[in-house]
Parts: C-alpha cells; sequence; structure tokens
C-alpha cells in the first residue's frame, strides 16, 4: 500500500521562533520526494510532523486523505530513517529488522523469516546474526532502512540518511535506494541538503529556506527555471549581476545591471517583476560563451583572470567591471585548447533564454 | 636541579607510603585473623590458626546479625534501586529550568548526617502510627522495616546517581525510532530503555546492599530492638574484642577481592568484544573469542581454582599441628611466667630496701602521661597491661595482681621506677 500525504498551511514555531511558515505541498503516493535546503531550514521538523512526533502548530498533515491531527507516532502509517539511523546497538541485525514485528506480537519463526526476506532485499543475506556494532556504515544504511520497511508504511521518511557515509559509498547507495523505492512501490518522502542527491533520485523536489517552501518542481524544472534568487543560487552554480529591470516585454525583461544591460527571461514564481523592479539576473556557468559572442543577445566585455583545467572541462574565472564576484565559465574539453591566455579581454555572449532574471531576495550562502 | 634518580626515589618512596597508609591497617588487621592468640594481634606469633574462622561461624548473634543485615540489604535494594531509577527518569523529564533544583532535593539525602536520618525516621514513623492508633508490634515500629525504610532514603539517592550517568549516555532518538516502529510506551521502556539500563541496574544494586550492609549511623537508631551485623560488631567491640572480627573482616576484605577481579575479568571480555565487533565491522576475518560463556571464560576458572586452593591452603595449615602448637606456646609461657615470677621474688627484697628513698612519686606527671594510645575510650582495653590480662593465661593474670601491688594504687604503678623496668622486660620478652 501506499499513500499521499497532503501538507495544508502547516505552520510550525518553537516560541517565537518559526520553523514552518504556511507550507502547502501535495506529495503524490508512490513517488519519492524529497526536501531539499541548508542546515537548519526546518527540514527535519517538517519531517517530525508527518511521522507524528511534533503537531504543526497551524494547519493539517494529511496522510492518505486521513487527517493525522492526534494521531501519535506509532499509529501513523509512516516509518522514519533517523538522520544518525537510530539502530538498536542491544539487538542483532536482525532484531533490529522485526522489531516492528515483534511489538505486534509475532512469533520468533515468522519474525526470522521475514527479517530474512528483507536481509535478502537490501543484498545482505545471511547477515542477520551479526551484531549492530559489526557493520559498516552503508550495510548499517541498509539495515535501517530494512527495519523501517519490515512496518510496512505507506510512506516511508527519510532524514538524511546519506549524509554520514563517504561519497563512493553515497552515490551507490543513492541508485540502491531509488532501486528500492521502485520495487517496494511505497512514497518515499527524503530530506536532503546535496543537491545533486535530490535531483538524481527524484520525481519532485522541494526547495526550502528558513521555513518557506520556496519551489516545488521535478529536478529539470528546479534546475532551469528557478523561480527565487534563493533556488536560483542553491541549485547549481549561477553566476550572479544584480540591477534594476527597465523594460518588461511578454516573458522576458532587459535590466540594467552594473556589467551593462541584459535581456533575460522573467522568474515564473508568485512574485512578478515590473519595470523598476530590483532584480537579479542569473546564467550558468554552461551558458556563457567566448567564441562568436556576436550573435548572442547579451555581451559583457570581461578580462581572463583564471583557467582551471579539470579533465572533462575547462573553468576560466573573468572579471567584470562593476562586479565584485568572479564572473565563471565552464567548457567542454573538445581537444581544442584554449586560445586565450590570462589576462587578455574578450566578450562573453549569452541568450536571453539562458538568463533568468528573478526578484531580488535571499540568496543561498556560498 | 633534581636528578632524575632522587625524583623517582622519592616518587617510589611516596607511592609505598600511600599504599602503607591505604592498606597497612587491612594487612594487619587480617593477619591478626591468623594468629591463634586470643587478643587480635601479630606480635608476638603465636599459632597460625583458622580457629577464628571457626569461631565465627558459632557465633549465633553473628550469624543473626549477618542475616538480618543480608534480609536489609535486600530490601534496600528492592526499595532503592526503582526509586532511584524513577527519580533519574523523573529528572530527565522535568523541564530545563526546574532541573537544577529538583536534582539538588533529590540529592540532598545524601548531605543530611545519617544520624539525623536515622532519627527522624523513627519519630516520623511514630507519628504515623500514633495517627493510626496502631500497637508497638506493628510494622511501623518494627525494625526491620524502618531501617529499610530508613537506609533507602539516602541509598535511593546514590542509586539515582547511578541512572544518572548511564542515562546521559542514552540516545533518546532510540525510543523514538521505536515508537516509529509501532512500539507502544511501555514497549519502548521494556524492550529499548530496560535493557539499556541492565548495567547500571546491577551496579546499582550492589552499591545499594554494600551502602545498606556497612550502615551504621542510620540503622542504630531504626533498628530499635534487632540488631545487624554492623550493631552487633559495634556493640561486641564496647564489651571486649577477639580475633573473630579480624577473621571477619577477612572474608569481608576476600569476598570484595573475589568480586572486584570477576569485574574486572567481565570489563575486560566487553571491552575485547567490542574490539573484535570494530574489526568484524571492517570486514576482517575474526575467530570470536568473547563469545563463550562466562562461566567457561578461562580467567574466570582461574579466579575460582586460585580461590579454593587458597582457601583449602589455609584452612589445612591452619588446623593441622595447631594443638601441638598451642600446647608448646601454652609450656614457653609457663616457663617465662616463671622465670619472672622467681627473679620478682628475688628484686623486690632488693628494692624493698631503696623505696624509701625515691617516693613520692609525682602524681601530674603520671596522669599526665597516662593514656595510652585508646585507653581512654575504651576503657584501658589496649593498655599493654591489658591486653596481656585479655589474651591472659590465669598465670599471667596473678602476675599483674602482684605487679599491681607493687606499684602505685591508683596509676598501677607503671611510671614508677622499679615498674618501668618491669615494663620494659615484659615488652622485650613480646618483641
Ligand atoms: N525543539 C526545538 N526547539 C526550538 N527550536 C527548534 C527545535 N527543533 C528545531 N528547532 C529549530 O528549528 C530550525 C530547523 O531545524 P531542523 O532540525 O528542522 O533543521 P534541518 O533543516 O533538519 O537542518 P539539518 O540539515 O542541519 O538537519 C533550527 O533553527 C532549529 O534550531
Ligand atoms: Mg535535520
Amino acid at each position: 500500500m501506499s499513500a499521499d500525504v497532503q501538507l495544508d498551511q502547516v505552520w510550525i514555531r518553537f516560541g517565537d521562533f518559526v520553523a514552518a511558515r504556511d507550507v502547502n505541498i501535495h506529495i503524490q503516493e508512490g513517488e519519492f520526494f524529497s526536501f531539499l535546503g541548508p542546515s537548519g531550514c526546518g527540514k527535519t521538523t517538517l519531517l517530525r510532523a508527518v511521522s507524528g512526533f511534533s503537531e504543526p502548530s497551524e494547519g493539517r498533515v494529511l496522510i492518505g486523505g486521513r487527517d493525522m491531527a492526534g494521531i501519535g507516532p506509532n499509529k501513523r502509517p509512516t516509518a522514519l530513517i533517523f538522520q544518525n539511523l537510530a539502530l538498536f546497538p542491544l539487538m542483532t541485525v536482525w532484531e533490529n529488522i522485526a522489531f516492528s514485528l515483534e511489538v505486534k506480537g509475532v512469533g520468533t519463526k515468522e519474525r526470522r523469516k521475514k527479517a530474512e526476506e528483507l536481509l535478502e532485499l537490501i543484498a545482505l543475506p545471511g547477515q542477520g546474526e551479526k551484531m549492530v556494532s559489526e557493520l559498516s556504515g552503508g550495510q548499517k544504511q541498509r539495515v535501517a532502512i530494512a527495519r523501517a520497511l519490515a512496518a510496512e508504511p505507506d510512506v516511508l521518511l527519510l532524514d538524511e540518511p546519506l549524509s554520514a557515509l563517504d561519497l563512493k559509498l553515497r552515490q551507490h547507495m543513492r541508485t540502491e535506494l531509488r532501486a528500492i523505492q521502485q520495487r517496494v512501490g511505497i512514497t518515499f518522502i527524503y530530506i536532503t541538503h546535496d543537491q545533486g542527491e535530490a535531483l538524481t533520485m527524484s520525481d519532485h523536489v522541494a526547495v526550502m529556506s528558513q521555513g518557506i517552501i520556496q519551489q516545488v518542481g521535478d529536478g529539470n524544472t528546479i534546475y532551469d527555471q528557478p523561480e527565487t534568487a534563493f533556488v536560483a543560487s542553491f541549485v547549481g552554480e549561477n553566476n550572479l549581476f544584480k540591477g534594476k529591470v527597465s523594460e518588461i516585454s511578454g516573458d522576458y525583461a532587459l535590466v540594467d545591471t552594473s556589467a551593462g544591460n541584459i535581456r533575460a527571461r522573467t522568474s515564473k514564481g508568485e512574485e512578478r517583476l515590473s519595470a523598476g523592479d530590483e532584480a537579479y539576473v542569473f546564467i550558468r556557468p554552461e551558458s556563457l560563451k567566448i567564441a562568436n559572442a556576436s550573435k548572442f543577445d547579451n555581451r559583457i566585455g570581461a578580462n581572463i583572470k583564471q583557467q582551471e583545467f579539470e579533465g572533462s572541462f575547462w573553468q576560466v574565472f573573468f572579471d567584470v567591471e562593476g562586479s565584485d564576484r568572479d564572473v565563471k565559465l565552464s567548457t567542454v574539453n573538445d581537444g581544442s585548447t584554449l586560445i586565450h591566455k590570462v589576462g587578455d579581454r574578450v566578450d562573453l555572449g549569452f541568450s536571453a533564454d539562458m538568463a533568468i532574471a528573478t526578484p531580488a531576495g535571499e540568496l543561498a550562502a556560498e | 636541579m633534581i636528578s632524575d634518580h632522587i625524583r623517582k626515589t622519592f616518587t617510589i618512596l611516596f607511592v609505598l607510603g600511600f599504599f602503607a597508609y591505604l592498606f597497612g591497617p587491612l594487612i594487619i588487621m587480617s593477619l591478626t585473623a591468623f594468629n591463634s592468640s586470643a587478643f587480635p594481634r601479630v606480635t608476638p606469633w603465636e599459632c597460625f590458626s583458622v580457629e577464628w574462622f571457626q569461631f565465627l561461624g558459632k557465633d549465633a548473634k553473628l550469624i543473626e546479625g549477618l542475616q538480618n543485615s543480608i534480609f536489609i540489604g535486600i530490601g534496600v535494594v528492592v526499595l532503592a534501586v526503582p526509586l532511584g531509577l524513577s527519580g533519574a527518569l523523573m529528572l530527565t523529564q522535568v523541564k530545563e529550568r526546574v532541573r537544577p533544583w529538583y536534582y539538588t532535593v533529590t540529592i540532598s539525602p545524601i548531605l543530611v548526617p545519617g544520624v539525623v536520618l536515622g532519627i527522624s525516621t523513627l519519630l516520623f514513623w511514630d507519628r504515623v502510627g500514633t495517627m493510626f492508633g496502631a500497637s508497638r508490634e506493628s510494622v511501623f515500629y518494627n525494625g526491620f522495616f524502618l531501617t529499610i525504610i530508613g537506609q533507602a532514603t539516602f541509598i535511593s539517592a546514590y542509586t539515582m546517581l547511578v541512572f544518572i550517568s548511564r542515562l546521559q549516555r542514552f540516545d533518546r532518538v532510540q525510543e523514538e525510532a521505536a515508537l516509529d516502529l509501532g512500539a507502544t510506551h511501555v514497549q519502548t521502556f521494556r524492550k529499548i530503555l530496560l535493557p539499556f539500563l541492565k548495567p547500571a541496574i546491577a551496579s546499582a544494586a550492589v552499591l545499594a546492599f554494600l551502602a545498606s550492609f556497612e550502615n551504621y549511623n542510620t540503622t542504630v537508631f531504626t533498628i530499635v530492638s534487632e540488631s545487624t551485623l554492623t550493631t552487633f560488631l559495634a556493640a561486641k567491640v564496647r564489651h571486649g574484642i577477639n580475633p573473630s572480627i579480624s577473621a571477619l573482616a577477612v572474608v569481608i576484605v576476600a569476598l570484595t577481592l573475589f568480586g572486584a577481579a570477576l569485574h574486572e575479568v567481565f570489563k575486560r571480555r566487553e571491552l575485547a568484544a567490542e574490539k573484535e565487533s570494530a574489526r568484524i565491522a571492517k570486514g576482517e576475518q575474526v575467530t570470536r573469542k568473547s563469545k563463550n560463556r562466562f562461566i567457561t571464560d578461562p580467567a574466570v576458572i582461574l579466579i575460582f581454582l586460585v580461590t579454593v586452593a587458597g582457601l583449602g591452603t589455609v584452612y589445612f595449615a591452619g588446623t593441622m599441628g595447631l594443638d601441638e602448637c598451642k600446647a608448646a606456646v601454652k609450656a614457653e609461657k609457663q616457663r617465662v611466667v616463671q622465670e619472672r615470677v622467681k627473679k620478682r621474688q628475688q628484686k623486690s627484697m632488693f628494692q624493698d630496701a631503696g623505696r624509701q628513698a625515691l617516693t613520692p612519686v609525682p602524681e601530674g606527671a603520671g596522669a599526665r602521661s597516662r593514656p595510652a594510645p585508646g585507653t581512654s575510650n575504651f576503657q584501658g582495653l589496649f593498655s599493654p597491661d591489658n591486653l596481656e590480662g585479655q589474651a591472659g593465661t590465669k598465670e599471667t593474670e596473678q602476675e599483674q595482681e602482684k605487679t599491681r601491688a607493687a606499684g602505685t594504687e591508683q596509676f598501677q604503678g607503671i611510671f614508677a621506677p622499679q615498674n618501668l623496668e618491669e615494663q620494659s622486660g615484659a615488652s622485650g620478652e613480646q618483641q
């Protein structure tokens, strides 16, 4: 079974502090949904409201259409994988996995059988007799997943479960998690501050900052059409030019920046730009071109400051007049060496469709 | 600059001194338990014997006190462990702001003198008893009941401290995990928290039992007409002392050592198991050693063997040839005494003549230097002449009578010149 989860005008307060502000999200059943945001933005808090460890100060949490108000964590059809896993150190692996059955009064034999099935699923067959302390980090991770799945939840909640693993293992576990989710077919709600994780695994991503949901969408949309300055600066890399809107025409805006006038698509968030507004223009490093700059809508004069070779691509850093940040360009290494040297003055070109103008607002910390 | 050599020497001296200070009394006391002499002492060494241990077993009053102590100890464990646990759990639940106050209040019985606790327990339950119009035979006036309650008031604060320190290492998230997996609060307590607290429960129980077992200050009031080991011992010391008390001390010390050794083995096994786990987690092939049962652990077996062998040897050495040895000692004593009596007769004839010239002995000087260590409190129990009196064969007693007669009446003439000589003569024999 699987269930959808609905957060309906959810506010969560700790005293005067607002940890979640008017959150409205509908998570479809059977999907892999991620909350993405920097540390301390309220992700865990939201998840705890779904799992029942805290009640929202205002608003409703609905799971499978049922209002969860007053229903404790042990009665909700959810299972949570904790940030630190919280495996039971005094139990063996199989006892851990079968704990949810034990508290339901299921007999030893059946528990054992179920545990063995789940060990099979997480690719740890025959390891049930080990103690938890005898597992490696990745194995613990998988046991935590198995333990949660044993409870047969409709919704599995995962709180940064991979953050303690090293990079290699993390990448491996991503694929594995996604595979498990597709096999069991239940709703996964996944929390992370790692955008790579969120974008690769999820059907939908909600980007959060300071208790506010900035944008909900699939990975492509989040990356290509950020709706707020925060999303544009948090997800992926972006060059930023600050300025003022001088003209709006259809979906495009002309923004007067320190580097000159830039034509850019306007963002599609709730807040729309109009002439005279403060605006931020974002351009991805891979959208900037040096060659044939003249055929693009936008051109910026810049001095090459530094060139870095990274194997499959080059990173080039520029000084642009009137901007205190370096502008970054990345280009695929196609075998032809770069024709420019450090210190050369060049024109950087980019199309208006590749630049996006958002209302000025909060930016992600670098 | 102090050279390394000197520093080293001083360190060694300090360590030796420190240990001598710590364990010297215990060692001396333990030795006295094996001396057949009727007063606990190491010199003169008479015969190696275990008769004081046998004597111990025959002392019905002592056995009764011991039984009572054990009974009360168990009662205190049953009462103080759950109390301490709930106190500690409560501490984790109360608001941050109230916590220091709560802590201070619950810990305060430790700071209250045991005497006060004892008296107040007595008074309080007397009031309660009166309120219900209970008879003197009722539970409110029962020594066991009062002692268990009275001791538990401060011992549960000890056990609470044990639980608090264990709870501080508990990962609260585990409780949430259990709840999240569908466990009820009771199940969470039973299956998660309680197993985690198990070692602390064991420590707290041992601590509570020992604290109860050795308690005197509170017990002496609350025990009413019964007796415990400590109150019995205190009464006994007042009436006179023999090495069976040392023997009891030896038994207790031995049990403590035994327990400490087992505990150490237990701890090492846990450590080894942890290391093994870490190595297994790293993927090494490890043959498990720590999975053997505790009972079959080589170290445990060794401890048991050493203990049994030690007990056997001591028993054997302490009973074999004891009677012969005692007879020899007795004969030797008689010989010494007779010799002394002879000497004295000669001397007194000689001294009677010189006495007029030397008297009077200044009384003040005698009075001031009179109280030998421990003498005043124990009514002369430990004064050298009494030591002999206690140990006394009839002969020595007779001899002393004569000494007294010869000396000044009030101060038994220790400092009269002629007696000084005699005393040194006696102690010379003792060495
Ligand atoms: N019980 C609480 N009382 C007061 N403030 C709290 C409480 N729990 C969380 N907060 C605050 O709410 C904010 C959000 O916390 P939360 O744990 O949800 O962050 P997070 O997004 O999960 O961060 P991380 O990625 O570091 O885990 C933080 O500023 C935190 O200090
Ligand atoms: Mg968190």
